[in-house]
């Protein structure tokens, strides 16, 4: 009998605003604990919330680009639980008037995993264990969130990552977080169940917690779907339940059941007023979206012919492809871009986070000037290439590293002459060339290039030997 | 002296003729502090030297010939739930002994910059729930009438020192009734304004929807002048939005032409006494012009339970944070987080707060929600919606303040139901955030005072102020001249 894996996210995504959802305290992550804190934050007796209204407009950005309705009327509510890191013993969240609804995200298969939500909460404080003692840190505690609710719409462990990654990358092109997985400014819960293939009914959900990074959420949705499908199997049943990832042990363990489910007792937060929003803020924020990658790529491949693969590399980075997009707009042919940029500007920039970041010593102008040399027939491919390869590595212009000879290019007519030049002075290749042994024409298109230094266009130079031998 | 002059005024005008100073003002007070507390218990922390500090600043300025604003200098006092930085704040409350907030409150900021001169933190019912100040963990504030009467709650200790003349005036707050009450029971004027109208910054939330800061003073004009003080729209209390005008230079006029709603349940089932003076207050505005409308608010059944419901459930959130883990009490032992947030709690508040934490936790929890706290909140609309339309019918309505004069000592230990009843004229101000006044209009037949309830329309202190400016002014020589209580400057 085959399963069917039925999953649901739920993902927190720290905004990266510069003060706190509630007061003026910095977000800076990596302060010394409980430095990053005031009154209202540590939730002192008597102190009350104001909502920073970035917040609202991060999150409405986060909405729009996931094709999310906006509420016009949305309140913020209480989220009562008592934990150490919870200063006032609630948090302040949404609860049935969310910021957005009704959105959804298209994979790359054109199925769309729809958004149910979108709210704005503030994040906890947090634990931390040092030689056998408990201590609080609360730098972290009301840091904006906002949390992403899909529907049960993921069917493998594949669209759940897809989802995460092109949630993700729509955030960064948007710039409301650096969603960075590890450092948790991205957090992911699942919800898993399994079903028979063609059952309609869903199965019972467990919460599968504390996935840090998209190795160890495939490994803890794979460990979890077969869980289930072995408890089915064994004729015993899935328990709803909530379930957190052990990076250690590679499985997943209960943390809590349904009776120990808390009863958040969630009621409208009344030191709060209502959040409007208005057609014209939604007008405002629409106007400052920027083009999303899902828009790139296709306006890469459609308008300038760019295989999608190499587009899709292009597209991966949001820095990258805002490089791609200014050095486009000073050159003719897009193609000559990209191809520079997927091989050797990618081969520079070699981890990841040297892509992310775009650590390179050659702006967009740059590599525009050094297009343009060529596209102009100043210089050839070969040279533009290894000029390119000194570019990156002294971080000099292409006119610095290039003489004037260099770039005097050559003309039709001079061209001709030194090939007929070569033509004359290696007068046993052209025989051997004219007898079929088709090698000996580069002893005289070497001859070529040495008296050209290079300058000229192999192929072009090539092409014109050919003609001029066999005439 | 005319008994409703302003006392503010004549402090002021004696300072700034520098027939006392400042520091001799303030001194007399806490000398009659000294002398008066133990009997009335009215404040739970004396601050002399902070008020000396004060004081010294303002003589400061009259000798330097600076002029002074009217707040300046005047000895006043601030119910424990009002954050004060550097100064302990309980709430009377074991769970909060020894907080020292770091930051003040939004009121006592503003006052602070006027100079005003505070003599300490007054007592009051634990976190402010209680009729009687008697849930207070210092005990309670007494009446300054007769000390075998409370003072009243919540704000009791307030009432009691400025009744028992140990403060010219206090700011209390209230949820239900919590200045307006203990106004009542000691002969004083009580003004709760308009949710809204003053920032709720730094008080110590029992009920975030209903709590409102507002002043107890010995007349009419003193309320209007501090009032004016402390309204304001403040950024740091989402929520406000301050007052629409200035209320004190407004009470002049007459009272022609003014339609008083008198809404028939309010005199139902309040003792005959005082009743009687209700009627007689009736009479007194007809007297003066007023036009008089009956109308039925049946609605108002509803409002005691609604009160109880949504209060009890801010409540349970608001007091949540009380864990011992960043200030206040810690319980001494205990083997885990858990048991420590147990055990803290468990030790630290008291039986009324556990009450209200219990039933508020209850009305929220889920499978009850709907059938308790929803439908609360609905009401709440309803009752909201029923006064917004006798307001198009009147400009006030005039009701008791409480249906009894001062409870004797351990009233409220009898029956709790008894002691929620008499909240029953007070809570429906709150619930639809209206302003409302509470001003003596008569005696029982112990001497103690009866108080009447003006409430106006949202933002209509104004209305309010004047009509009880207007009614104390013909009345003053009969209902006041038992007022005289203790020094006199």
């Amino acid at each position: 009998m085959s399963y069917e894996l039925v999953a649901g996210l739920e993902t927190h995504i720290e905004l990266s605003t510069n003060t706190k959802i509630f007061c003026g305290c910095t977000t800076a992550f990596g302060a010394e604990p409980n430095t990053n804190c005031c009154p209202v934050c540590i939730g002192l007796p008597g102190t009350m919330p104001k909502l920073n209204r970035r917040v609202v407009d991060y999150a409405i950005l986060a909405g729009l680009a996931t094709n999310c309705e906006i509420s016009p009327i949305s309140k913020m509510d209480r989220k009562n639980y008592v934990y150490p890191d919870l200063p006032k013993a609630y948090q302040v969240s949404q609860y049935d008037k969310p910021l957005c609804e009704r959105g959804y995200i298209t994979l790359s298969s054109g199925k769309r995993i729809n958004i149910t939500r979108i709210h704005i909460e503030e994040d906890a404080g947090k634990l931390v264990h040092e030689r056998g003692d408990t201590y609080v840190d609360y730098n972290r505690g009301g840091v904006p969130l906002i949390e992403i609710v899909t529907e049960p719409d993921i069917r493998s462990i594949e669209e759940a990552i897809e989802y995460v990654e092109k949630l993700q990358l729509i955030m960064k092109y948007i710039g409301v977080s650096d969603v960075k997985m590890q450092e948790g400014s991205l957090r992911c819960d699942v919800n898993i169940s399994v079903r028979k293939k063609g059952d309609e009914k869903f199965g019972t959900r467990a919460e599968i917690k504390n996935m840090n990074s998209f190795t160890f959420m495939a490994k803890a949705l794979q460990y979890e779907f077969e869980r289930q499908v072995d408890l089915l199997e064994s004729g015993e049943r899935v328990i709803q339940e909530t379930r957190r990832y052990n990076t250690d042990t590679g499985e997943t363990e209960a943390m809590r059941g349904k009776e120990d489910a808390h009863d958040y007792r969630y009621f409208r937060e009344p030191d709060l007023v209502t959040i409007q929003t208005s057609p014209e803020d939604i007008a405002r924020l629409r106007e400052m979206l920027p083009e999303l990658p899902e828009q790139k790529l296709a306006r890469y491949v459609a308008d300038y012919g760019i295989p999608e693969a190499d587009a899709q590399l292009i597209v991966k980075y949001r820095k990258v492809a805002e490089y791609f997009d200014a050095v486009v707009s000073k050159i003719q042919n897009p193609k000559t871009a990209s191809n520079f940029i997927v091989g050797q500007i990618f081969k520079a920039l070699s981890t990841e986070a040297a892509k992310e970041e775009l650590a390179l010593s050659v702006s967009s102008e740059m590599l525009a000037e050094l297009i343009r040399l060529l596209e102009s027939g100043k210089i050839n491919m070969g040279m533009a290439k290894s000029t390119l390869d000194k570019m990156l590595e002294t971080g000099k212009h292409a006119t610095e590293l290039l003489s004037q000879e260099d770039m005097a290019g050559l003309d039709e007519n001079a061209l001709r002459n030194h090939c007929m030049e070569a033509i004359a002075a290696n007068p046993a290749a052209v025989k051997d060339y004219q007898s079929g042994k088709e090698k000996a024409l580069k002893a005289i298109l070497g001859a070529v290039m040495r008296a050209t230094k290079g300058r000229a266009d192999a192929a072009a130079a090539e092409k014109l030997l050919i003609e001029l031998i066999t005439k | 002296m005319q008994r409703n002059e302003s006392r503010i005024r004549r402090l002021h005008d004696l300072l700034t003729r520098k027939e006392l100073s400042c520091t001799e003002l303030t001194q007399k007070y806490i000398d009659q502090i000294e002398s008066d507390n133990a009997r009335l218990n009215a404040y739970v922390n004396v601050t002399p030297a902070q008020a000396l500090k004060s004081a010294q600043e303002v003589d400061k300025k009259l000798h330097a010939g600076e002029k002074l604003s009217l707040l300046e200098g005047i000895p006043m006092t601030l119910k424990d739930n009002i954050s004060t930085e550097g100064i302990e704040t309980t709430c009377c409350s074991n769970i909060l002994k020894g907080y020292v907030p770091i930051y003040d409150a939004t009121v006592w900021k503003t006052l602070k910059a006027h100079n005003a001169v505070m003599l300490g933190k007054t007592n009051m019912d634990e976190f402010a729930m209680g009729s009687s100040c008697d849930t207070s963990c210092f005990g309670g504030a007494l009446n300054p009438y007769n000390q075998a009467h409370v003072a009243g709650g919540s704000s009791g200790g307030v009432a009691s020192a400025v009744g028992g003349n140990l403060a010219v005036y206090g700011l209390g707050s209230d949820t239900g009734g919590s200045i307006r009450q203990p106004a009542s029971f000691c002969g004083l004027v009580g003004l709760k304004p308009t949710y809204g109208a003053v920032s709720r910054y730094g008080l110590i939330a029992y009920a975030s929807s209903l709590d409102q800061i507002g002043p107890i003073t010995s007349t009419v004009e003193d309320a209007a002048l501090v009032f004016d003080a402390i309204s304001g729209k403040d950024e740091m209390d989402s929520t406000s939005s301050g007052a629409r005008e200035t209320t004190a230079d407004k009470l002049n006029g007459d009272m022609k032409g003014l339609r008083i709603g008198i809404a028939r349940e309010y005199f139902e089932g309040i003792r005959d006494d005082v009743k009687a003076a209700l009627e007689n207050a009736i009479k007194t505005y007809e007297h003066m012009g007023a036009e008089i409308v009956y109308f039925n608010l049946p609605i108002l059944k509803y409002a005691l339970p609604v009160y109880y419901i949504l209060a009890c459930a801010e409540a349970s959130s608001n007091l949540g944070r009380y864990d011992g883990i960043r200030y206040g009490y810690r319980a001494q032992s205990y083997n885990s987080v858990h048991e420590m947030i147990c055990k803290t709690r468990s030790e630290g508040f008291g039986a009324e707060v556990k009450r209200r934490i219990l039933l508020g936790t209850y009305v929220l929890s889920s499978g009850y929600y709907d059938a308790y706290y929803k439908k609360a909140q609905n009401l709440r609309g309803t009752i909201v919606k029923a006064f917004r339309s006798a307001f198009e019918t009147c400009d006030i309505i005039l009701a008791p303040t409480v249906p009894m004069t001062a409870f004797e000592l351990n009233f409220t230990a009898k029956d709790q139901v008894e002691t929620y009843l008499t909240d029953i004229c007070t809570v429906p101000i709150n619930i639809a955030g209206l302003p409302a006044v509470s001003i003596p209009c008569g005696f029982d037949a112990k001497g103690l005072p009866i108080g009447m309830q003006l409430i106006g329309n949202t933002f209509c202190e104004t209305t309010i102020l004047k009509a009880a400016y207007h009614y104390e002014s013909e009345k003053y020589a009969e209902i006041y001249k038992e007022l005289d209580l203790g020094v006199r400057l």
